[in-house]
């Protein structure tokens, strides 16, 4: 279903507050491992960025107590969990189900953008270009998180699974068409 | 370096362009285009008084084309096109269109408003009978350049956009129309108020464009003076004159000094504020950035 | 015959999607400078371009590359690389604008199936015949100029096939024609196959008001509770004479999916939906709804009640010219 404002799925205050005492570094680690692996399985992704691929992104999900600072370095990512929003070249906003359902395709972009459910920052350009290149990669973030190792990854797959059951946040890929 | 002077965009009486034509047998112009260009509704309004205009301009020695609509949709406007060829006087094509109506070999020029940004479509041109192109006034002097070079081993002359507000933009809709809260058909000529096109600014007051019914012109008026040497250079063989209603003739004459090395360019851009107080120039599609831009040591003269 | 429906395909993976979600044709273009949506992150290289034909092909539908923009003088040998390209990727026809590409497409692989492209603006009988004669071109995307009964006209006057545009961003100004966007960001549907670059366009949110600018013109404010637009042009906001407002163009976008029993009457044989820059859910969202719709045509049955005006631009909708009202 396309997205309305309505539609999006909030995370929820109480959760998020448990949240704001988490602590960062950890997770910063787990998700540079993570942008990691995506680089090496999803070679493609880092490729369509073309020139913005040493651009830095500030991703930043309006309703959790922490923004994510992405680096791609070009195919060696790095992603940085912090508190106060950090000096990005583009930043995308928006709530973390919306951010989460652009990565596996269950939003479209634009639509988002128009419906204002997402706010672009920033350099424009490179915005649209890991947009399209995150679309076309066909990532799905819950198989990966089942796959990450590490000491930060059994607390993460727990927080994920919890926060799919409680938020209907869209962490798998939509299966593809029955009829397919 | 000859100045063609080419077709009027706006909408003005027969009795503006009788007294603009008349005055043009005497200017220092070689060429001169005429026609609609723009609107197939404003020809009835003056399209019997063609025919003397075009006998005056001959008598006075200025070469002739007669211009094609930019857009051609309808069954009367492909009618007309048709007949442009049936005067006599060399056609200049600006909607292709018009192509299908010429016999092969049959000499033609094409306007600013057909896409020739490359050497294939020059030659195709060419070896379909263009003896004269004016480029779009989009194209970067490095792409002037090399089909200068084209142009010249297949016999054709290149014109550049020399003066006057930009054509940007054509379209079915009839925006004069529009903003007076009408349709194309009951347009009741809302341009006609308009001899120089309607500005239009941008939400901070920044003046931006001008609307001329179907057609969208730039705010600025282009000015190629300063980059007159490079255009020469380049092997230009002509520049276009676009009419204004306001010291039309005069602004021949300063081109023509221009070009005879007797003006500076900016002792041009002085003459021009003379004519259009507070009119802004550009030259951006040549040499800058955007098409915007202008290179004269005054920004907004 | 069931209308054929022709969809977008920015990415591989939307390609893929199209094809799933039941799209005869897709139409894409290589990354770079030839083709008309050279927007950032978007489009094929060659291996990309031979797998998604292949996939195509496996599943019944065919694959239109755009080669749509205007070859820049000195450079024509990127253009010519392309067609080659797409020839050897096993397209099933290239979408052409410029006439010395045409030319040198007709010469050069005869074999090729040639479209003309939608910014070439042809919008009457007669050149559309010229085309065909001079290039062999088979099929014309008409510009978004035309009124429904011109394009039954059209149709009487040609043995071309016709293809229209039935939802997506729409150009208010003949295609291929205008230079609104070289003139205010140096780049231009023509030359560098962007339109309004996003590379020319900023943001400023400042309590709910949100400004767009594009090459640093304010043509776009909206309150708190307004779509977001992009900064387009010929969709923004400007003044002349005692008027502020879209004086072009609304920012809305075009959906004529209860046109199409009437566009299939006036002689069309496919129907294009525009979007090579929206996300795999989308193309594929828009193309089960079309291909739904053409279907029903095709049977004799009313048309579905429409779902898509939710994924419009600004959220609302036109039928364009396709009304003779809209000039």
């Amino acid at each position: 279903m396309p997205p309305t404002s309505q539609s999006i799925p909030q995370f929820p205050a109480h959760l998020a507050r448990v949240l704001r005492v988490l602590p960062l570094a950890p997770l910063s680690l787990s998700l540079t491992a993570y942008a990691r692996r995506v680089a090496k399985t999803h070679a493609g992704l880092f490729r369509r960025l073309g020139e913005h691929d040493h651009a830095s992104f500030e991703l930043a999900p309006t309703d959790m107590p922490f923004v994510l600072l992405l680096e791609p370095r070009g195919g060696d990512p790095k992603v940085t969990v912090t508190r106060r929003a950090p000096r990005a070249d583009a930043r995308i906003a928006g709530p973390l189900a919306a951010l989460i359902g652009l990565v596996h395709g269950a939003y479209d972009g634009d639509a988002l953008f128009f419906s204002r459910d997402l706010v672009i920052e920033g350099d424009t350009a490179a915005a649209l270009a890991l947009r399209n290149a995150v679309d076309d990669a066909e990532l799905d973030l819950s198989e990966e998180i089942a796959t990450l190792s590490g000491p930060f990854a059994a607390p993460m797959r727990r927080i994920v699974s919890f926060a799919q059951r409680r938020t209907g946040v869209c962490l798998t890929r939509p299966e593809d068409l029955a009829a397919w | 370096m000859d100045l063609t002077v080419g077709p009027n965009a706006f909408f003005w009486t027969a009795e503006q362009q009788t007294e603009l034509y008349a005055a043009l047998e005497t200017a220092p112009v070689d060429r001169v285009v005429l026609g609609e260009w723009v609107c197939s509704k404003r020809l009835p309004f003056y399209q019997d008084q063609i025919p003397h205009w075009i006998s005056g301009l001959m008598e006075a020695g200025k070469q002739i084309s007669l211009t094609s609509l930019a857009l051609i949709t309808l069954k009367r406007e492909r009618k007309a096109t048709a007949e442009l060829l049936e005067m006599g006087v060399e056609v200049e094509v600006n909607d292709l269109t018009a192509l299908a109506y010429i016999p092969a070999e049959t000499p033609f020029s094409v306007g600013p408003l057909i896409n020739v940004y490359n050497e294939g479509t020059l030659i195709w041109l060419a070896e379909r009978g263009a003896k004269r192109i004016c480029l779009p006034p989009e194209l970067p002097l490095d792409s002037v350049r090399t089909l200068c070079k084209v142009a010249k081993d297949h016999g054709v002359i290149i014109e550049m956009w020399g003066h006057g507000r930009i054509p940007l933009a054509i379209s079915g809709r009839c925006y004069h129309a529009r903003l007076h809260g009408r349709t194309k058909d009951n347009c009741q000529f809302a341009c006609e108020a308009d001899p120089d096109g309607l500005d239009v600014q941008t939400l901070e007051g920044t003046p931006f464009l001008t609307m001329n019914g179907v057609q969208t012109l730039s705010d600025t008026y282009a000015c190629a003076a300063h980059q007159l040497p490079l255009l020469r250079e380049a092997g230009v063989g002509a520049l276009r004159l676009s009419p204004q209603s306001v010291g039309f003739v005069d602004l021949c004459q300063s081109y023509r000094q221009l070009i005879d090395g007797k003006l500076t360019p900016d002792a041009l851009t002085r003459t021009l504020q003379g004519i259009v107080p507070a009119q802004r120039l550009s030259d951006g599609f040549l040499t800058g950035q955007r098409g915007v831009d202008w290179s004269g040591s005054t920004s907004h003269i | 015959m069931v209308m054929e429906i022709v969809c977008p395909a920015g990415t591989p993976a939307a390609l893929r999607a199209a094809v799933k979600a039941g799209a005869h044709t897709v139409y894409c273009g290589f990354a770079d400078e030839t083709n008309a949506r050279n927007f950032p992150g978007l489009n094929f290289d060659r291996a990309e371009m031979r797998e998604g034909v292949a996939f195509a092909h496996a599943h019944g539908s065919k694959v239109l590359v755009a080669i749509n923009t205007y070859p820049r003088a000195g450079s024509e040998a990127l253009w010519h690389r392309a067609v080659a390209d797409a020839e050897t990727a096993g397209a099933d026809a290239v979408i052409l604008a410029d006439p010395g590409l045409l030319a040198y497409a007709a010469r050069h692989h005869p074999g090729l199936r040639r479209h003309l492209s939608v910014q070439a603006a042809a919008a009457n009988a007669d050149i559309i015949n010229f085309y065909a004669q001079a290039f062999g071109v088979k099929r014309v995307v008409l510009p978004r100029v035309l009124s429904v009964p011109e394009i039954a006209a059209i149709n009487a006057e040609t043995e071309v096939e016709t293809e229209v545009f039935v939802f997506g961003g729409l150009c208010v100004m003949a295609e291929g024609r205008c230079s609104l966007s070289s003139y205010a960001t140096g780049r231009s549907p023509n030359m560098n196959g962007v339109c309004s670059p996003a590379s020319h366009v900023e943001y400023h949110e400042d309590q709910g008001v949100l400004d767009a600018k594009l090459g640093g013109y304010t043509i776009h404010r909206v309150g708190r509770d307004d779509p977001a637009p992009y900064p387009t042009l010929c969709k923004g906001c400007f003044t002349a004479g005692e008027k502020t407002n879209h004086l072009f163009e609304d920012p809305v976008s075009l959906n004529a999916e209860q046109l199409i029993p009437q566009l299939q009457k006036a002689g069309v044989t496919a129907l294009k939906i525009e979007g090579r820059q929206r996300s795999r859910s989308y193309v594929a969202e828009v193309v089960k709804n079309f291909r739904a719709a053409v279907d029903a045509v095709d049977a004799g049955r009313p048309l579905p009640t429409g779902m898509l005006a939710r994924l419009s631009e600004g959220q609302a909708t036109t039928t364009g010219a396709y009304k003779k009202t809209w000039r």
